[in-house]
Formats: structure tokens, sequence, C-alpha cells
């Protein structure tokens, strides 16, 4: 009945791009073509996007893949000999991006699958993390704007006061929530992914228990459980006035005056939002600097344009040993030791404290010592294709871990690439992850995004193999498009080895950096050297100018193949 | 990088001759090729080295590090320090040659906008004075010396110097004083001492809002009404007129006032917020000209004359020469000290004749002469050109009849003298005769000199100018 209804919506406009008798075919004899799902739903970020804007075509585009993939399973089932082996070819622990990632491209690669998600599908990054954030800095992003009276002017704008309401902003950034927590839903269903409630528990080799008593088994089994916001000793968190980013993110109240311990990207992003709603921020880093883990350069330039102009001061080099919430009429109290000498050095008294010095792996009552793995720190250990090595240093087969569980790139991104570099072994097909092609990205305005090494682990790792390292930069201030926007404010940095055109790193701060990071990121993942990609063209005036101006002022030394292969300097 | 590193000579000859003895230094962008320039050779032995203003919104920097140590000779267009604003890292380099002497502020150190940084000395017998120096300015490097132009802040004595200025107002002995993020920057932009407020925040917090009370600022409190705003801003009188734009007209040049046409258009500014009102009077003259025809042998001239004529008149009515300096209460000034303005290269200045009703006619023009070519020489020590009580002001000599003169804050009255002229007369007999008049007109402050005074004064110039022989006595 279904497929029949999917067959009528799936009207020939669906497909554009072939020829609707061969959808058909495929549809329902199982044809070997791998062509029906549209190449650009693979990537999680952008199927998310397809459901969102236009969910009933999108929906008519996935519907026709369901029979394929049964008929396909049963194929290669009676073909391996092995039918009724297992439950499922794959059973992924947790419905994140990381499991969501995975189970789309098993769907694609003819697995029998099944998610568990013991809470919420989406996971942190849909329900507590990047999605309700983004909607809380596109508020911010627009009341900055129009709280800047000077750089109004210079658009010859005139806009009276901006104002907002606290509970509507909640109210939006819930919504998104919500509204990609039930497109995700509807994707894995969509495409006969099953998706069981409770928690899971790895019972031995290939074998789970979900809920209370519901066993499983499963030739190949993902932990994908993630991560929960991590809390140092000494800090009592009521989720009123110190509270963690899954409580921030409901924006139950602006405090006049929050500090943020970390100064990482959740810290910093959460200090644009909160300066925009009105408050003031103080920071507490334990490092001796603000933003460590971004490069110092780009970093030196976010920290002019991010904090210093801001209504944010900031104490570095300590920790916060004890934060109690307010209670009795008395402000939160924040006290700070010397991170070298552990010596009080500050009481703070502030409205509020936000906790994020950064998130611990949620990994227990996983079961994990029913096969003998070890956590460390509550991270499972893995090797570089996500294989979980037990305690005696062993590979268990079968059993991978992706995602912030595994500890090895905490982001939503990496998360579903490793699902996917797992599937395609689980597939036959040997697939290593390059890490240093996952960009990453923090939302401020303007937004900071990097990928690969910065500049000192990129001296340090050329000190060690001997190669040599140049920097090349660009600013925003030379675009056409940015000098319109009137944000000229910006930098793009390229790290590359100059003998053979290698690119090692790209940081960007600037408008939208957080889009223009990926033709850098897609060059290190397909190996392109920069004496290739500078002959790309780039629309004019657009901000991907930066990164050409980038590639096209580096200076290296091979395979100048052509005359316009000397660097113009800019 | 068009903004400059000045260093000055740490003297304190200055005058009103500006900056002929400035120096300055040229930051250039940390990337970019440094041009050289020519420099020309000051005499000055040990300069100072100020913090440069990098950008228009920065108020301190921090010394990233110096490139140059203590006892390294500097030449012309080398780096010497990069300098850190809140827009971005500069080398700063020098336009002149010499040994840098001190480090007065250290790496890592800040410094606000125009405190020493360092001592350049030219030769190195200097060093050791440069040092001695360097040791007695080390310690106040922090404070800042004001910028000449803003208006009365109060003292700042920031970081180092806070624990000097009594707490007395906090009640509870060591209360620990809390402000918050944006207090603080703005207390340091306004150079507000926080440890001297007390916070009306919660929890007794420095808030903002107080800093701007304390630095005298409206509050502008947050999600500024950009349209609104603006409307008031032209709605408002505006005495300090920022606000306005008037249509530019093409091909006009803007030439930037002197130090001297500053200072005039600052007082002439002030000058608005006297209430004054003016009285005319006739004077026959020409009793005046025959005795300057005398005396003008003898190198009396024409202003002598009537300051003299002035100060003897002011010296019958005390109250024309007082001066209103609180709005409460009249100054009586103990000498009658005649400015008179004078025109000069562009500008205009009121060298002043002290004692005139003392001093005789003769030393007077002598004393008048020396002013005179002091002013030329732009030699006039403050004391000659500030210690007026009264000013005198002839356009008579151009043929003006009458004209109306604006008071000079800090003075009672000022008497616009116009040209002497044959005119008609009509006696009480109904004889006509042709006299030379002239008209004399006095601009007042009403808070201590009513019209009834002015009359009477200028009665007894009239009659003075009338009578001339007593000038001579």
């Amino acid at each position: 009945m279904q497929s029949m209804l999917s067959l009528s919506l799936s009207s020939p406009s669906s497909i554009p791009r072939s020829d609707p008798t061969i959808v058909a075919d495929n549809v329902f004899f199982a044809g070997s073509s791998s062509s029906i799902v549209p190449r650009s739903l693979r990537l999680c970020g952008l199927r998310r996007e397809v459901f969102g804007l236009q969910s009933s075509n999108a929906s008519r585009i996935v519907a026709p893949s369901k029979p394929r993939r049964v008929n396909k399973v049963s194929a290669s089932l009676s073909s391996n000999g092995s039918p009724s082996k297992f439950d499922y070819d794959l059973v992924i622990i947790g419905a994140g991006v990381g499991g969501h990632g995975a189970a789309l491209h098993a769907v694609e690669k003819g697995l029998k699958t099944a998610v568990i998600e013991g809470d919420v599908v989406g996971g942190t990054c849909v329900n507590r993390g990047c999605v309700p954030s983004k909607a809380l800095l596109a508020v911010s992003g627009r009341m900055r704007e129009l709280q800047n009276e000077h750089h109004l002017k210079a658009f010859g704008l005139q806009v009276a006061a901006a104002g907002y309401d606290r509970q509507a902003v909640a109210d939006h950034a819930n919504n998104l929530a919500s509204k990609i927590r039930s497109n995700l839903t509807n994707s894995m269903k969509a495409l006969g992914v099953d998706i069981l409630t409770g928690i899971g528990t790895i019972l031995g080799p290939q074998k789970v228990k979900y809920g209370t008593d519901n066993v499983i088994t499963a030739k190949d089994i993902i932990i994908a459980t993630g991560s929960v916001p991590s809390v140092p000793k000494g800090i009592e968190v009521d989720g009123k006035t110190v509270i963690t980013s899954d409580h921030a993110l409901k924006l139950e109240f602006v405090p006049d005056w929050i500090a943020i311990v970390g100064s990482g990207y959740i810290g910093l992003e959460f200090s644009d939002v909160y300066t925009a709603l009105g408050s003031e921020v103080t920071f507490v880093e334990a490092l001796d600097q603000l933003m460590p883990g971004f490069d110092p350069e780009i970093g030196k330039l976010a920290q002019r344009v991010l904090i210093n102009p801001r209504k944010i001061d900031f104490h570095t080099g300590v920790f916060a040993s004890k934060i109690t919430p307010a209670k009795d009429g008395k402000p939160v109290t924040i006290e700070l030791v010397d991170a070298k000498t552990k010596g009080l050095k500050d009481t703070l008294e502030v409205d509020a404290a936000l906790i994020a010095t950064g998130r611990a792996p949620h990994t227990k009552g996983l079961g994990l010592e029913n096969i003998n793995v070890e956590t460390q720190r509550g991270f499972v250990p893995v090797d570089e294709r996500m294989r979980v090595i037990d305690a005696k240093g062993k590979l268990v087969p079968h059993l991978y871990c992706i995602g912030d569980a595994n500890g090895k790139m905490m982001l939503a991104h990496a998360a579903s690439a490793q699902g996917i570099s797992v599937v395609e072994q689980v597939c036959g097909k040997d697939h290593v992850l390059n890490h240093l092609s996952i960009p990453a990205a923090c939302f401020t305005h303007p937004e900071i995004s990097m990928v690969g090494l910065t500049e000192p682990q990129a001296r340090e790792k050329a000190e060690k193999e001997g190669f040599e390292v140049s920097v090349a930069k660009t600013s925003f201030k030379a675009n056409t498009k940015a000098l319109a926007e009137n944000e000229g404010e910006g930098l793009a940095k390229l790290i590359y080895r100059p003998d053979n055109g290698e690119i090692l790193g790209v940081h960007i701060f600037g408008l939208h950096a957080a889009d223009l990071i990926h033709e850098a990121s897609n060059a290190i993942a397909m190996g392109n050297r920069i004496q290739d990609i500078k002959f790309a063209v780039h629309a004019h005036p657009t901000l991907s100018e930066v990164l050409d101006e980038l590639f096209k002022s580096a200076k290296v030394k091979v395979n100048i193949s052509s005359a316009v292969g000397e660097a113009v300097a800019v | 990088m068009a903004s400059l590193l000045q260093s000055r000579v740490p003297s304190s000859s200055s005058s009103l001759s500006s900056s002929s003895s400035g120096i300055q230094w040229r930051p250039s962008a940390a990337l970019s090729s440094r041009p050289r320039r020519r420099i020309f050779t000051v005499q000055a032995k040990i300069r100072e080295i100020f913090m440069p203003a990098l950008s228009s919104t920065m108020t301190e920097g921090k010394i990233v590090s110096w490139i140059k140590s203590e006892g390294d000779v500097l030449s012309k267009g080398e780096s010497v320090v990069v300098v850190e604003s809140d827009k971005a890292d500069m080398d700063v380099e020098t336009f002149y040659d010499g040994i840098l002497a001190a480090i007065v502020v250290g790496e890592g150190e800040v410094a606000p906008v125009g405190a020493p940084i360092g001592l350049l000395a030219e030769t190195e017998d200097e060093i050791a004075e440069a040092k001695a120096k360097a040791k007695s300015t080390g310690s106040s490097s922090q404070s800042v010396p004001p910028p000449a132009a803003s208006p009365p802040p109060p003292p700042p004595p920031p970081v180092s110097a806070a624990p000097l200025t009594p707490a007395a107002k906090v009640a509870d002995g060591p209360r620990k004083i809390v402000a918050t993020p944006y207090a603080k920057k703005l207390a340091k932009q306004h150079k507000v001492d926080i440890n001297s407020l007390v916070g009306t925040g919660n929890f007794g917090r420095i808030t903002p809002a107080d800093i701007e009370a304390a630095a005298g600022i409206p509050p502008k409190k947050s999600a500024p009404v950009a349209s609104v705003t603006l409307a008031a801003e032209t709605a408002a009188p505006a005495p300090k007129a920022s606000a306005t734009t008037f249509p530019e007209i093409p091909g006009s040049t803007v030439v930037p006032f002197t130090t001297m046409q500053s200072a005039v258009s600052k007082n002439m500014v002030e000058s608005l917020s006297v209430p004054t009102f003016r009285v005319g009077y006739p004077v026959a003259t020409d009793a005046l000209d025959a005795l300057y025809e005398k005396v003008k042998p003898k190198g009396v001239t024409m202003t002598a004359l009537l300051a003299k004529a002035a100060a003897m008149a002011l010296a019958q009515h005390p109250v024309v020469n007082s001066t209103c300096k609180d709005g409460k209460s009249f100054t009586y000034n103990c000498s009658i000290n005649i400015a008179v303005a004078v025109a000069i290269n562009g500008g205009l200045i009121t060298p002043v004749l002290q004692d005139a009703d003392k001093l005789d006619l003769y030393l007077l023009s002598k004393k008048w002469k020396e002013l005179v070519e002091k002013a030329r020489a732009k030699q006039l020590q403050p004391n000659d050109y500030n210690s007026g009580t009264f000013t005198l002001s002839n356009l008579g000599m151009f043929g003006v009849d009458k004209f109306d003169a604006i008071l000079p804050p800090g003075q009672g009255a000022i008497m616009a003298v116009g040209a002497s002229k044959p005119t008609v007369v009509a006696d009480a007999d109904g004889f006509f005769s042709v006299k030379s008049k002239m008209l004399v007109n006095v601009t007042a402050d009403h808070r201590i000199i009513y019209g009834a005074d002015l009359a009477a004064f200028l009665q007894t110039f009239s009659k003075i100018v009338e009578n001339p022989e007593s000038l001579t006595m």
C-alpha cells in the first residue's frame, strides 16, 4: 500500500535527471542502479536542508527507495548464504547526527539497519547543541546589526529601537530543534530504518539489549552515544543560575551579568548571544589566553573583534574552583584559583554562570564490561578505522564507535563522517577518514572556521618531518562583496608546503567564514594541491574570492606549468 | 597608517609657538614595506618617546615587544617597538637618529596614549642623564598626562595609584568593589576611579550607568533609537554644534585653525555664556587730536592715548574694571590693565598695558611698542596677553564709524572705538558748528555692570578725552 502510494507520488518530475520508466523499473525490480537517491542527499546537513525547505518534494524523492532497499537486502541475504543468522546487518546505538549519518549510508549500501535511541532522536546536536544555538545566534546577529547605529548609518538606514521578546527567541530555538528532529526521524523512517526506543546495552559480541528486555543480534554494531556537558568538580549546577549549554539553549532568562567558564567555541558562541541580548559577560579561562585551540593569529584577531569592543572582560590562567548558585538574595559566587599556584586569586559575584568547559563522553551503562572494553576518561578506545579496542589492546570484532563517544573529534559532522567510513568498511571497502580534512566552525559574528593544522602545529610537524612551511594571508578588506556588506573585518590564512603545494591548514575569520571553509576542506579531502586549485574560477563578486586570492597568493615552488602559475601577491 | 608616534622635548619652555620641537615617529603596519623619509635635526638632547595613537579609538596601547634594547643605536626609519592597539599590532619606527637610552614601559605593559614609553638620547654622554630621568618618570609612567583639549576630567589615577585615593565613602571597611565588565571598560575610557564610586546596581555593584554619571555623560541606554536620537540632536539647541553639517560647496578648501585661531574660537564660543549689553557714546576729539599732533613726535601713539584715557576713567569707576568669575560675586581688580586687541598674522591677540593708570603717557607708549614687537616675534609671555582687566578695540583707523565688540571671557567690559569724523553739531543756542566726533561703544557684563555704571563711566571718559591735558600729567 505504501509503495503504491509512493509510486503515485513519485511523479516523473520528482527525479528530474532520470527517465521515469527506468525509475519504475528500479523500484519494482530492484535493478542495479544506485542513482535513485540523488547524490546531494548523502550529506547529513544538506539532507536536512532539503527536508526543511521542501518537505513534500523531499518525501517523494526518498520514498521510492524504500521498496528498493527491501528487495535488495533480501537479494543480498540469499546470495551470501547466511540469511537469518542476525536480526540486523547493522545496529547503531544512538540516533544523533553520527548514528543518523551512518544509518542513511547503511541503507544506501543495502544493509538492514536499526538505531537504538534511549532519549530523543537527533542527540545533542539537534536538541541541545548546534541546531538550537544557531537559532539563537541568528537572533543575535540581527540584534547586533540593528544595534550598530554606525554600521546602519553607513548604509543610510535608520531603524527604530531594536528590542526582543525573550520567550519568542527561546521558542524559535525550540521550534527549530523540533523541526529538525522530526525531519531526522522521518528521513530514517522513510528509508526503512527501524528506530528502537530504549537504552541500548551491549550484552556480548554482536548482541544488544534495548529497553527492559528486548534482545537483538546484529552482524555489526556501532556505538554512537555521544556526550554530555562536562561539569568540573566543585561546581554546583542548579539549572537556573548556574547552567550548562543544555539549559542556556532554553534561554529561560537573560541575566544582566553572566560568567562563562571556558572560552572555547561553545563559550564564544554564547558570549555572542548574551552580549547581543544585553548581558555583560566575564570569561573564566584556565589557559593563559582566550580561545585556546584556535590558530593564535586568528584568536588574537577574534579577540579584538569579538571580545575587546564588547561588554566582556576575562580572567585567564584561573580555574573556577567553586561555583555556588544564587540563593537567599545572594549572587552567584565563583572562586577563582590560579591555574599554576592553585592559590585563591579572586571571587566573582555575578548573576549567572554558564559552564562551557567541554563535553564528557556518554558511555556509562553501555555494557562495555561485557566485551572487556575499558574506557579512557570515559572515551571508548578505537583505532583509526573506529574499531573498538579492548582492555588487552586487541580489536573487538564487529564493534565500532563513532562520534563524541570516541573523542577523536567532537563535532557532529565528524561523527557522521566516521559513521559513513564505518559503513564503507562493513560493506567490504577499506576506508580511513582523514580527520585533517574535517572543518570546524564557530558561529560568532563574524564567524570563525578552520580545517587542518594551526600554524604552530604545522611548524611542529614540519620540524619533525623536515619540510618547509609557508603562510599566506588575505584580508576581507580587499574583497568587494565584504566591502559591499560593510564587513571588511576579517582574515583568511593558508598554511602550506611550498615544496609540493600541499594544504596543511586554512583558518578564516570573517563574514560567512563557516560557509567559506569548505572549498579548503574539500581540497584537503581530495588531495588537491594549491598549484591546481588556484586555477579554479570563482564568481565575482563573492566572498569566495577571499579564498581564491588566498590560493593565488601562495608561492609554490614546483609544477608551475602555466604562465599564470606565478603567484600574485595581493 | 598615517598616525604618528610623537616624542617631544621634555622642557617647560613651551609657548604659543606650537609644535616646533615636536618629533614625529611613524608607525607602519607590520607587513608593509617601510619607506624612509628625510629628517631635520633638532637641537634637543633627550627626547621622550610617546605611546602613539594608532587609531582614532585607541586610548591605550600595549608594548608587544621592543625590537631595540637599551643602548642600541637607532637610525631613522628603523622599527623600534611593536605596539598593540585595539585594532592591530604595528611596528613603530623612528624618524630620528639617536640612542635608545631607557625603556620606561616594558614589554607586555600597557601605557595610555601620549604617555612616555622610552627615552631617546642623542649622544652617549646623555644616556646616564636619560636613565636618571627614566627612573623618576618610571614610577609615574602609568598616570596619564591629560590631553590639553579635554574638559577637566576627574583626577586620573588608574591601576597603580588606586590605593592612594581614600575610599572613605564606602562605609563598611574593606568591602569588595564589584564593577561589571562594561563599567570597568567605561571607567578606563573616561578615567573614572572605580574606587571612588558607590555602586547602585544589584548587590551594590558598579554599573555602566554609575560610571556615566560620574563622568558626566548623559546615559545612553541600550538599544539606542537611531532616528529618535537624531531628531533630538537636531532639535536641541546643541551648543556644541557638533552634529550640524552644512552643505558642501564644490571646490572649497578646508584650512584647520592655527593654535591661536583655535584659542580665539574657543574664547568666542565661551563668551556666549555671559549676558552682555552695549552702550554707545559720542565723544568730541578736537582737543585730543590737537594733543596727539603735539606728542606724536615723542613716540606717543593714539592707542596709548586712548588706553591712558580709559585707564583714568576706570580708576574713577572701579566696577567697570571688575570681573564676575562665578556668577555670584564681584571681583574688583587691584590694578587697571588695559588689553588692546591687535590683528596679527591672521590671528588676534590682546597685549596688555599693565597699570595703565599709573604709568605716564610716554612710558606707556614705549611699553606698547615693546609689546607689539614681542607679539610679532611670537614671544609674548602668558602674562603679556592674559592679564587684562578691560579691553580696548580700535577700528577707527580703517574708517569704521561704529562697531560692536564681543566681551572676552574673564573681563567686565570692552570698549569699541570708531573713527573720529567731522560732524555738524548744533549747540544749545542753535548755532551750528563742525566738530570731530568719535563713537565709542562699550560691551559689558550685565551681571556686574549696569547701564547707569556704564553711562557714568562713559561720561568721565568723554570728559577726559575732551580735556586731554590731564593725560600728559
